[in-house]
């Protein structure tokens, strides 16, 4: 019981990890970003070539998976991203949809199709039992990363300089553009960041979630649910989505295996139908 | 209303609907393509299904700006329900299951379109996203009716009307698709004609002028939803009754995306941008499949994005200049008619 709830909650911690950065790009920039899967994988893969096959440390891996993702995503949130913001919604979607065909086929080519695994230090297998909870050791890593990515994620959020700008830039894009705030540049740090935090969610997750071309597709709609679930204005929004979408479906999964899937995409509906602006959203004033 | 309104509105709304010389043109290219074509008949036949998949989504995208990414539910249940029909022999000929899956999809639209009614573009990307996956995973979880992964199989398909037999060329195939799709349209195209449809129209440009008008919204949105979804059903039944066969791909993401891209060649807005799409998007298909096998969904990603990046009112320009053209030289064959005002705003 314990146990799930363990899992859960290391499921959950993943996917805020995975899936705060496309929260702010809808919260800022109203954009929907279908392809945010893509910059997982490529975290996720990143790690592959450089512990499998370079023999890079595990650690040292997902350091360069969310430097190299984060550059990534600032490469592509400039030359192409920054073409489609103020088009309608049906065109952001069609050409996120775009990205994502194009990046699921380049890695089916360049990797190949099959599911792969990050090898990851024999310190980190197996697990142990504290007062009588299993305990795995990866995942109680996991929990330990993200929660203080979280932890400073929120810190930044609340108390710096950049914090209270890219709030101001949700909260009213246009009046804190007349206070002087380079809404675009925060918009492109932001980016950055949140597409290196997925790479790095990509790389870590790679054990659990499972790694192969299709990545971007099969969680497109994990990400989409934290999102609309846990609401676009805040951070801790999407982390309490988080968590509840990942104790949900694992123990959906574990107790009722007949109606795993179903337990999310009912709960997301729900949430839609009663709270279109998210179950953690203030009332929305825009 | 006085009488004579009434008599010139009569006459607007007929003239707006007069068929057009080029679309004759396009219903005998059709007709044609089944006599000059007979080695093609499988890729038309697919064609023809998917042409009625994409006037469907052009129903609730073009005409009422309803964002859907979920379509292939009705698509799916369509197709599942018309294999089952005809595997386990409850109803044997093929019109009558075809309709039949039509209504049930129907009915899956009208419970569904209630959901589609709140919130914003995001939301209903996300609601209708859900929906085609519940779909999916009830399809993948009872595999002792629908087969489960391995997809249904078995399915022998009765002769249509008793008579006519599918053959593995396709030939009766085409021909029964080419004919169902050309009644549909029809229909679509006298319901969009309609003053119902202009009023949809209205929605689509701005919902609350258009309640304040006495439009009632929510209830127009309803109906062609529900309209919309019968003809998805009817296209997802095509396909299963054309192959023979059904399985959890029909409810995949992809196919919505996939759709989506078609209407978007195609032009959203106009009942033939459907059709067009479906043409250009096979073709397209299979010529690059024939040179990258597994790698074709690259290529139709980067159409997608060129066509955003370039621009689809752009692009729409174009064949709208096209279509001011053909308004033209139809004009100068039918001298009777009024000037006709081109619908504007086929953008978005």
């Amino acid at each position: 019981m314990l146990t799930i709830l363990f899992d859960g909650i290391a499921y959950g911690m993943l996917l805020f990890v995975l899936a705060c950065g496309l929260s702010v790009t809808l919260g800022l920039m109203n954009f929907v970003n279908l392809a945010h899967g893509a910059f997982a994988m490529a975290g996720g893969y990143i790690t592959l070539v450089l512990v499998n096959r370079a023999g890079l440390p595990f650690f040292a891996g997902l350091a360069v998976a969310f430097v190299v993702t984060a550059f990534i995503g600032a490469l592509f949130e400039r030359t192409l991203y920054v073409h489609v913001y103020g088009k309608s919604p049906l065109d952001q979607v069609l050409f996120t949809i775009g990205l994502v065909f194009m990046a699921v086929a380049a890695v089916d080519y360049v990797m190949g199709s099959q599911q792969v695994f990050i090898q990851i230090p024999s310190a980190l297998q197996g697990r142990f039992e504290i007062f009588g909870v299993g305990v795995g050791r990866y995942r109680l890593l996991i929990i330990a990363v993200c929660g203080i990515l979280t932890l400073a994620l929120q810190l930044i959020l609340s108390s710096s300089r950049f914090g209270s700008r890219l709030r101001a830039s949700v909260d009213d894009a246009r009046v804190a553009r007349g206070l002087g705030i380079n809404v675009n540049a925060v918009f492109s740090l932001t980016f950055a960041v949140g597409s290196g935090l997925a790479g790095l969610g990509g790389a870590l997750g790679a054990e659990i979630l499972g790694l192969d071309p299709t990545f971007p597709l099969k969680y497109m709609v994990y990400f989409l649910i934290v999102v609309t679930v846990g609401g676009t204005s805040s951070i801790t929004g999407p982390f309490a989505a988080s968590l509840l979408i990942g104790i949900a479906d694992v123990a959906g999964k574990y107790y009722v295996p007949k109606f795993g899937a179903f337990v999310i995409y009912t709960i997301m509906i729900i949430v839609l139908i009663l709270r279109p602006q998210g179950l953690f959203a203030r009332a929305a004033g825009k | 209303m006085p009488p004579a309104l009434v008599g010139k509105v009569a006459h607007r709304l007929a003239t707006r609907a007069r068929w057009r010389l080029l679309e004759y043109a396009f219903w005998l290219a059709a007709l044609a393509s089944f006599f000059l074509l007979p080695n093609r008949h499988l890729i038309l036949t697919e064609i023809a299904w998917l042409a009625l998949f994409a006037l469907s989504l052009d129903l609730i995208l073009g005409y009422a700006g309803i964002i859907s990414l979920g379509h292939a539910a009705f698509f799916g249940l369509g197709s599942y329900l018309a294999a089952l029909l005809a595997k386990h022999g409850i109803v044997n000929e093929p019109v009558l299951a075809l309709v039949l899956s039509g209504l049930c999809a129907a009915v899956l639209g009208f419970a569904t379109s209630f959901l589609v009614l709140r919130g914003s573009d995001l939301t209903r990307l996300m609601v209708t996203l859900g929906v085609a996956l519940i779909m999916r995973e009830i399809a993948n979880q009872i595999p002792d009716i629908t087969g489960g992964a391995d997809g249904l199989q078995g399915v022998v398909i009765a002769p249509i009307l008793g008579l006519f037999q599918f053959d593995i060329f396709g030939h009766v195939a085409y021909a029964y698709c080419l004919i169902v799709l050309f009644i549909l349209f029809l229909l679509a195209r006298r319901v969009v004609y309609s003053p119902f449809g202009l009023s949809l129209r209205a929605v689509k440009g701005n919902p609350l002028r258009a309640a304040s008008i006495g439009i009632s919204v929510n209830a127009r949105l309803v109906t062609i939803y529900t309209f919309a979804a019968f003809y998805a059903g009817i296209a997802g039944a095509l396909l299963a009754q054309t192959t023979a066969f059904a399985s959890l791909d029909v409810f995949s993401f992809e196919r919505s995306a996939d759709l989506l891209l078609v209407l978007i060649i195609g032009g959203t807005g106009y009942l033939y941008g459907g059709l067009i799409g479906a043409v250009i998007f096979k073709l397209m298909q299979d010529w690059i499949a024939n040179l990258t096998p597994q790698y074709w969904q690259f290529w139709i990603g980067l159409v997608l994005v060129l066509i955003v990046l370039i621009g689809r009112d752009r692009i729409a320009l174009r064949t709208g200049g096209v279509r001011l053209l053909a308004e033209r030289i139809t004009r100068r064959f039918a001298p009777a008619a009024a000037p006709v005002a081109v619908p504007p705003g086929e953008g978005s």
